[in-house]
């Protein structure tokens, strides 16, 4: 086991009920996932917040990287065509 | 025959009040905050065991006495708890490997108690039968990770086993329990549980390199009263607040 200030870092992923997808809600260090999934359940979910967890290695994430920012996603911004707001909803129809 | 009930319930009672209270010091003192975190849910389920178990102890006593009158106005003693519990905290290695000691034991008592033919106990036991398997998993967790670990961890790790393991044999003395609540379905007699609890612990210390100790027992008598001078000083801790402050409250 490395020494405990080289533990590496894992984020925490909490689904609070069924149905409902895994939320990202923080961050915590471990030496291994086994040891970060208890962790996470002690630290994240004393108050009955999920029914679900997952761990994943911080340096196991790809991100987006804050300079490429414009590329990735102002080209979207004038597609409005893209959003589904050109149809007549039908009167009476609740969940569309 | 409520003596001999209030007398069991008391025992169990002190058994987790004593160990909530030694757990609950490792709070700001474990080795990383989640850590910290961790020992101080697995001390607040330990309580919540105790409260239940002390206020029905009080309750079949004549007269009645509440949960705080039994924490907080008993003397040592009085204390009807196992030695182990009362072990100084010790290193993280020694305090790891009472907790899986602990949490075993009791994973098997509240297995069988929730089939008591008491109604409360049975109660109890349901709620805390969920609570003790989380600790026994962060017990198992840690000696495996430590016996299978440096030469250091594991050096430290078999050093605490072999501190706390005199204690171990005084948990499954039946000799406080009275028969005819066995008899009754309503207590469960500890020695019955020694070979399951012997296969359990001998499986995690085989897959964490760890030797079971061969030591001798070390002389009971918490179950009489008859305690180390670390519950005293336990003791003077937790009650000095309540004593000074009698009847204070929230």
């Amino acid at each position: 086991m490395p020494d405990r200030r080289d533990w590496p870092l894992f984020e925490v992923f909490v689904r609070s009920r069924r149905g409902l997808s895994h939320a990202h809600v923080g961050s915590l260090h471990a030496p291994d996932a086994q040891m970060a999934l208890r962790n996470a359940r002690d630290v994240y979910t004393r108050r009955q917040e999920g029914v679900s967890l997952w761990v994943v290695e911080a340096a196991a994430i790809t991100a987006s990287s804050p300079e490429e920012k414009d590329a990735f996603f102002d080209p979207a911004g004038d597609k409005i065509y893209r959003h589904p707001t050109f149809y007549d909803i039908p009167e009476g129809v609740e969940h569309l | 025959m409520n003596d001999h009930l209030s007398g069991y319930a008391l025992a169990l009672g002190d058994d987790a009040l004593v160990a909530a209270q030694r757990t609950g010091e490792w709070i700001a003192s474990a080795p990383q905050i989640e850590e910290d975190v961790a020992l101080g849910n697995i001390a607040l389920d330990l309580l919540g065991q105790a409260r239940s178990l002390l206020t029905y102890a009080g309750s079949l006593e004549a007269p009645q006495r509440s949960e705080d009158d039994l924490a907080y106005f008993r003397d040592a003693a009085e204390f009807r708890n196992v030695l182990l519990v009362e072990r100084p905290r010790g290193d993280f290695g020694a305090a790891m490997a009472r907790a899986l000691v602990l949490a075993t034991y009791l994973g098997e008592l509240y297995e069988r108690l929730r089939t008591s033919t008491d109604e409360m106990l049975a109660g109890i036991a349901a709620k805390a039968v969920k609570e003790v398997a989380y600790h026994r998993d962060h017990a198992t967790m840690w000696v495996l990770r430590l016996g299978d670990g440096t030469e250091e961890s594991h050096a430290r790790m078999q050093a605490g086993l072999d501190a706390e393991w005199p204690y171990v044999d005084e948990l499954f003395d039946s000799s406080y329990v009275d028969p005819r609540l066995v008899d009754a379905g309503v207590a469960i007699d500890p020695s019955g549980m020694r070979e399951p609890f012997d296969a359990r612990v001998g499986d995690v210390l085989a897959q964490a390199t760890l030797q079971l100790p061969a030591v001798r027992a070390a002389e009971g008598g918490g179950r009489e009263g008859r305690h180390t001078e670390h519950l005293r000083e336990l003791l003077a801790d937790m009650q000095g607040l309540a004593r000074a402050h009698p009847g204070a409250t929230w």
